[in-house]
């Protein structure tokens, strides 16, 4: 099954679309993740899990709860080690924003830039931070403690830290659960535009119409397993679906999953 | 790792609220406990029935005068004495609770002490409703009832050995209001030494004075070792006291010792729990183990800072206790902070390991804090308390968790209680260095 999926990966509309968008064909992949296996005692969360990203490509990983998605994540963030298979980039070549807001609460917004911008030893800092506060539009509540602002701010800063190192890969794990539609709107704007700047990204999600629309690429994995590697139109039309609106699409996924067992 | 301990520290000034909980709290409970140790239990009372008539209670034994009275300030240090009407005032306070125990002296007790010939007998009662409290009365009761006829028997003793005096050096006596002189064997015999001189060797009489001038001269000297013996058979043994084992300074300084290891616990437990836990509560820990920080390094550093604050409050502490409460030798300092500094640091291990455990905050707080506290009172548990293999189980629990080796080495620090200094510092070096060695490998598991 590995194996099958890094084919599709190869022939992938999707790895052509982003790589005529940024003007070179066949460029070398901006991540490369090869028969990626982790085990939990018994359970097998991850199994054998390969694919390519090239870069500014955009790629939705979807599937059904406990399906391996934040593990898969967090391994290519070097967060936890895999049981096999291998990761082309180091953990600091790669930003990470997980799913809750992993900054310190009691600290200003700027403040838990700085800290993170000292920690990844960026080089200068105080400019960093200062870019990153304009880059999210956080400027205003810069002086704020983060504990005190919306979900969708704190939102904006978590994914601030994980770009202050400025990553050429971005991982994000449902960052868009805690949103309303507005702040959606506005975070996926965010996301295009990095990925139009050459920064590939790999977010999960639960929303399939949100991976319709903002994703070159979409990875479907169930029960640990890659069971699709393409574009969102060639998800609909490997399970005969007219892809004529949302709702189609989504239908069209749970019937997917339904004839693969799950 | 620099900015990660500010960053933590400018947390920590952010919630003024948690830290002065974090520290006020230890301080109150170690205060507590020591004042509770140093006080001693609630008093028992004792009920004391005096039969002999007031104008009686000064009595002759022997010759010299005893006051009845006389052991009952002793007594009455350690016991709270309430005096009874009659023999059944007592017998009743002891059924009805209001005294532990009754001492009821008889009547005839000073007839009988100044004839010397019949031994008087004292009763006494004891309510057993609370084991302790008896114990501690009875013996209380038994010392001052053993010191009492030591004091009698002595007394006996110097009236006999004075009369004996006499008899061998001569002297004066009152019988019935009339001084009688008392010649004396050393007289007797210095006069007959004197007529003895005036007589021709071979006179009947010569001969006969010889034999009575020897017995004088014998008894003269054997005199003067039954005096000797009549001592010693006074105090037939004689007791020399060693403690062995166990507490070996005062109650009050070794609560000292307590309520500092309390504290340094409390503080520095919870805090290296805390400051661990937190980096998972806010989901950060996962974006330092990234390369940012190693595990180690932020074990190390969290360990650090809560040794660091948990050192320097009970340093302040120690410091105010001397100036405000005890008077501590000042000249000891220099040992407080080895080991001060040691038992902080194995606290702290101690913390983050049980930190490890802990997905936030208020869950590594419960739990450093159900954990340290029952280690803390088996560890103030006396051997005499518990039964032999019960004793080693505490033992092993002791020699595992950091309070005993910190209390053992305070006490040293603080009191200069004997014993080695080196020992417990060394143990506690170890626990360090287990317990980060436990809590780095317990990271593992976790993202
Ligand atoms: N630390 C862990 N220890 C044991 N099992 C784990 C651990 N983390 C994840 N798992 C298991 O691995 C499987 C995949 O979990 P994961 O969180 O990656 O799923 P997911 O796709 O992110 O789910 P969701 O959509 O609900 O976020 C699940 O069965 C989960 O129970
Ligand atoms: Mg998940």
């Amino acid at each position: 099954m590995a194996d099958a999926a890094h084919d599709a990966t190869a022939s992938s509309p999707g790895t052509d679309a982003a790589a005529s968008r940024s003007g070179t064909r066949k460029a070398k992949p901006a991540l490369r993740v090869e028969g990626l296996v982790k085990r939990y005692g018994e359970r097998v969360a991850v199994r054998g899990v390969s694919f390519e990203a090239a870069p500014g490509e955009l790629v939705a990983l979807i599937g059904p709860n406990g399906a391996g998605k934040t593990t898969m994540l967090s391994i290519l963030a070097g967060i936890q080690p895999p049981d096999a298979g291998s990761v082309s980039r180091q953990p600091r070549e790669i930003g990470w924003v997980p799913q809750q807001p992993a900054v310190y609460s009691k600290l200003s917004v700027a403040e838990n830039l700085r800290l993170f911008a000292r920690l990844e030893k960026v080089p200068d800092a105080d400019a960093t931070v200062a870019q990153m506060l304009a880059q999210t539009g956080l400027e205003e509540r810069a002086g704020d403690e983060v504990g005190r602002l919306s979900g969708g701010n704190q939102q904006r800063v978590n994914i601030a830290v994980g770009l202050l190192a400025a990553p050429p890969v971005l991982l994000l794990d449902e960052p868009s659960s805690s949103l309303d539609p507005r702040q959606r709107e506005r975070l996926w704007q965010f996301i295009s535009a990095l990925a139009a700047g050459g920064t590939t990204v790999v977010y999960s999600t639960h929303n399939v119409q949100e991976a319709e629309r903002y994703a070159d690429r979409v990875l479907v994995l169930a029960d640990g397993e890659l069971l699709f590697s393409g574009s969102p139109a060639a998800l609909a039309a490997a399970v005969g679906g007219d892809a004529a609106g949302p709702q189609d699409f989504e239908s069209a996924f749970v019937r997917f999953l339904h004839e693969h067992g799950h | 790792m620099r900015w990660l301990l500010l960053k933590d520290l400018q947390i920590l000034r952010r919630s003024p609220l948690l830290v002065a909980l974090l520290v006020i709290y230890p301080v109150v409970l170690a205060l507590l406990i020591g004042s509770a140790l140093s006080s001693s239990p609630g008093q028992p009372t004792l009920a004391i029935y005096n039969g002999v008539p007031k104008q009686d209670r000064t009595f002759d034994v022997a010759g010299s005068s005893v006051n009845a009275d006389e052991f009952l300030p002793e007594l009455s240090r350690a016991v709270d004495v309430i005096d009874a009407d009659s023999r059944e005032d007592a017998l009743r306070m002891v059924r009805d609770g209001e005294a532990m125990a009754a001492v009821i002296l008889p009547p005839d007790i000073a007839d009988r002490l100044a004839s010397g010939r019949s031994q008087p007998t004292v009763e006494v009662a004891y309510n057993t409703e609370d084991p302790v409290k008896q114990q501690a009365i009875e013996s209380q009761l038994k010392a001052r009832l053993s010191d009492a006829n030591r004091a009698l028997s002595r007394k006996y003793e110097e009236t006999t050995v004075r009369y004996i005096e006499m008899l061998r050096d001569g002297g004066s006596i009152s019988i019935l209001g009339n001084d009688v002189s008392i010649l004396g064997l050393k007289t007797s015999q210095r006069l007959i030494e004197g007529v003895m001189a005036t007589l021709p060797r071979d006179s009947p009489s010569y001969t006969a004075l010889a034999q009575v001038d020897r017995f004088a001269r014998l008894a003269i000297q054997n005199l003067g070792l039954s005096t000797e013996v009549l001592r010693s058979v006074g105090e037939p043994i004689a007791v020399r006291q060693t403690l062995i084992g166990g507490r070996r300074t005062p109650l009050d300084r070794y609560a000292i010792a307590v309520a500092l290891t309390v504290s340094l616990m409390f503080l520095t437990v919870l805090l290296a729990s805390g400051l661990l836990a937190l980096e998972r509560e806010e989901h950060a820990f996962s974006r330092l183990v990234r390369g940012l920080v190693s595990r180690l390094g932020l074990l190390v550093a969290k360990s650090g800072l809560a040794a660091l604050c948990g050192a320097v409050v009970t340093l302040l502490l120690l410091t105010a206790l001397d100036l405000f409460w005890v008077d501590l030798d000042a000249g000891r300092a220099p040992w407080w902070l080895p080991a001060l500094a040691l038992g902080a640091l194995a606290f702290a291990a101690l913390g983050v390991a049980i930190g490890t455990l802990a997905r936030e905050v208020r869950s590594a707080s419960l739990l450093a804090f159900t954990l340290s506290l029952p280690v803390a009172f088996l560890a103030l548990v006396p051997s005499s308390a518990v039964s032999g293999w019960a004793y080693d189980v505490i033992r092993v629990v002791c020699a595992i968790f950091p309070f005993k080796a910190t209390l053992t080495a305070l006490d040293v620090a603080v009191n200069d209680a004997p014993g080695s200094f080196a020992t417990p510092l060394l143990h506690l070096a170890a626990l360090a260095v287990g317990y980060v060695v436990v809590a780095r490998l317990a990271l593992r598991r976790f993202a």
